[in-house]
């Protein structure tokens, strides 16, 4: 055989190699690096320099199983630009999630609640998620929508960048979401626009900045022996 | 006025402040300014707003011509809290969201948590058991302070003390349980933090036998009483395209007729091999709310009891050593505190046991990335949790989609165009509590 490491025969060449497993995920972002979350200690168990990336964002492929594909077809259906408005749909846990891009987000949201194939008449609310590391996409708004008749759940995920943090918002079709889109901006400064009344409503009027944003300072608490101070809680140590 | 006005810059038209024995004052200077529209401030500190609810009303005589609600006062930051602590140190967190229902705030959070590790389907049954009858169990007591409270906002203190007293039964058996009558924690993700003691059986039976009565105590002060009946039939009137608009749900919804009910329509914790019905009415008002509370209470004394036949002997915590509570509890002379024999264990002979215990008391288990939405339907309505996880031992966002928070946006379209005094009864009918409002 005259196959040596630098002269690879045609079956080792790198289109015809098998795809080296978590290759998709070297693009993403680092999530973590090192092993036991020990960042000041001499780590010598060569751990240290493990790096943890976030999966890629997946699309769940067909059939997604249940009334799911149902939900799916209705969707795709009575949205003429189906692929434009919803970005990706996962299914996981047992749940679905509808990405939609929030452009789009109040037109495939009216037609969740009046078309017959869907009404989804409940909305539960919509809570905020703030994920700093995702470019781009850093906050997170998601509905979660209960269908009385036919007896199901979906969940509607958008998603805006920190630079402008804008989402329609959906009051004018679930009048329910009013207290809980202030609380969103309340909390994680999305602005909800199209919102009747956009305030503040468990944080007092006058605060500064959106406590539950992960950049939130937290402070640390001042206590009367000799000068200590109890650490923000991100500043404790931590076993992870 | 005794009291100067504050911030008048802010307001338009005289400012009052009421302090008290000055009624006849405050009435002479209202009368000699002539102004016809009041605004009021009922709240946050009033007796008949359930806690620290803000109603800002605005009168034309005695109707009500605006009512907006303020809430916030209460706030904690429990959803923030719970990010900085490990997942089962989560359950300590939102069992003081909504004091009243606290089993039903642990469980919607522990079903969220067990969903994401996924490993519902791997809960005890005898957990599962133990967790419904302990929901019934709140159920009927969070209904028996909403009619207690509601007895009371109305005037009858009769009432209230019944209510209380009937309450107070049944946290007698949550003490037996789990060392303390509110706020227990004590569901856990994985199961619930300790069986039952014995004798809990026996408790629950006798307490069994004894609620009926102290239900037609209540129904008897309350069902056909002129002066109840006259403040609360078709007051405060929501229909069903009323409720759905304001996402309401619970006993509300049932009061305008739909028997939408999510131990029956999507069940969880096994409740679908349990006897009991939805109990509706179609009158839409305050009344008919009072009757479904009463009438749910009657149906959870069913599922109790249903319970206690199903209780078979078995673990309470799930046998995955990765996720379930290493530590036992032990009753001891001074009270519940570690097992000894638990402790003799980890310290006396297995090392492993003693670093397994460190490792998941002190870093907790990881819950691999994902989301989950997980509701319950409870005392109010739709209890949901959403929980996030990236993967870690702690969560990386809970929220709790909370009945109380949503139903108080129903005030206005209840209130406005009605009577002074029938705001008072129509958030009572809504019965919010405000911790689990502001969180």
């Amino acid at each position: 055989m005259s196959e040596t490491p630098e002269n690879p025969g045609p079956e080792e060449t790198p289109e015809n190699l098998p795809a080296e497993r978590g290759a998709e995920r070297m693009s993403e972002h680092v999530k973590r690096t090192g092993m036991f979350g020990a960042q000041s200690s001499g780590d010598t168990s060569g751990y240290g320099g493990l790096q943890v990336r976030h999966a890629a964002p997946v699309s769940s492929p067909r059939p997604y199983g249940g009334y799911f594909d149902e939900v799916a077809d209705e969707l795709e259906r009575t949205i003429p630009d189906f692929g434009d408005a919803v970005e990706r749909i996962v299914v996981d846990r047992g749940e679905i999630t509808f990405h939609v891009r929030r452009e789009r987000l109040l037109d495939v949201v009216r037609r969740l609640r009046d078309e017959p194939g869907l009404r989804f008449e409940l909305c539960t609310g919509v809570s905020g998620v703030h994920y700093p590391s995702d470019a781009g996409r850093e906050l997170h708004a998601v509905y979660h929508f209960v269908s009385l008749t036919h007896n199901r759940r979906v969940r509607v995920e958008v998603s805006a960048p920190d630079a402008d943090p804008t989402v329609p918002s959906i009051v004018s079709i679930y009048p329910t979401n009013d207290w809980h889109e202030r609380e969103t901006w309340d909390f994680f400064g999305i602005v909800f626009t199209g919102h009747p009344a956009l305030t503040r409503i468990e944080m007092p009027d006058d605060w500064h900045g959106h406590p539950q944003r992960k950049d939130y300072p937290l402070g640390g608490i001042p206590v009367e022996y000799r000068g200590a101070t109890v650490p923000p809680p991100d500043q404790r140590r931590s076993y992870a | 006025m005794t009291t100067p006005p504050i911030n008048e810059e802010a307001t338009e038209g005289k400012v009052f402040n009421v302090v008290g024995q000055d009624w006849d004052e405050v009435v002479a200077a209202a009368a000699a300014g002539g102004e016809e529209r009041l605004v009021v401030n009922m709240g946050p500190q009033h007796p008949s707003t359930h806690g620290v609810l803000r109603l800002v009303l605005t009168l034309d005589g005695e109707t009500v011509t605006e009512a907006r609600v303020g809430i916030g006062y209460l706030h904690t930051g429990i959803e923030k809290n719970m990010e900085f602590r490990t997942w089962t140190q989560g359950t300590t967190f939102c069992t003081r969201m909504d004091y009243l229902m606290p089993i039903f705030n642990e469980t919607a959070y522990c079903l969220a948590v067990e969903k994401l590790l996924g490993v519902t389907d791997r809960i005890p049954e005898r957990a599962n058991v133990i967790r419904v009858m302990m929901m019934e169990l709140n159920r009927i007591a969070s209904h028996l302070v909403a009619t207690a409270t509601f007895g009371l906002e109305l005037g009858a203190t009769t009432v209230m003390l019944n209510g209380f007293n009937a309450r107070e039964r049944i946290l007698d058996v949550f003490e037996m349980v789990t060392g303390l009558r509110m706020n227990m924690a004590y569901v856990r993700p994985g199961g619930v933090a300790q069986d039952l003691p014995p004798g809990t059986v026996d408790k629950i039976r006798e307490l069994l036998k004894e609620m009926p009565d102290q239900f037609t105590r209540l129904r008897k002060l309350m069902d056909e009483h002129p002066v109840f009946t006259a403040r609360t039939k078709d007051v405060a009137y929501l229909d069903l395209t009323g409720c759905m608009a304001l996402g309401i749900t619970g006993p509300m919804i049932k009061a305008a007729g739909l028997p939408w009910d999510l131990r029956k329509t999507q069940p969880y914790c096994g409740y679908e091999n349990y006897e009991f019905d939805v109990p509706v009415t179609d009158t839409c008002d305050v009344y008919g709310r009072y009757r479904v509370r009463m009438a749910e209470c009657e149906e959870s004394l069913k599922i109790i009891e249903q319970c206690l036949d199903r209780l078979t002997p078995g673990p309470v915590m799930i046998e995955d050593k990765k996720i379930g509570w290493p530590a036992q509890l032990a009753l001891g002379p001074d009270g519940m505190g570690n097992s000894p024999d638990h402790i003799a264990h980890i310290m006396g002979t297995s090392m492993e046991a003693l670093i397994h215990h460190f490792k998941l008391v002190t870093e907790g288990f990881r819950v691999p990335a994902g989301q989950a939405y997980a509701p319950v339907e409870s005392a109010k309505g739709e209890l949901g949790c959403h929980a996030v996880s990236d993967g870690g031992t702690r969560p990386y966002r809970v929220h709790f989609r909370d009945p109380s928070f949503t139903h108080l946006q129903a005030v206005a379209a209840m209130c406005e165009g009605g009577q002074v005094a029938d705001v008072i009864a129509a958030v009572a009918s809504i019965d919010p509590v405000l911790g689990g409002v502001d969180r």
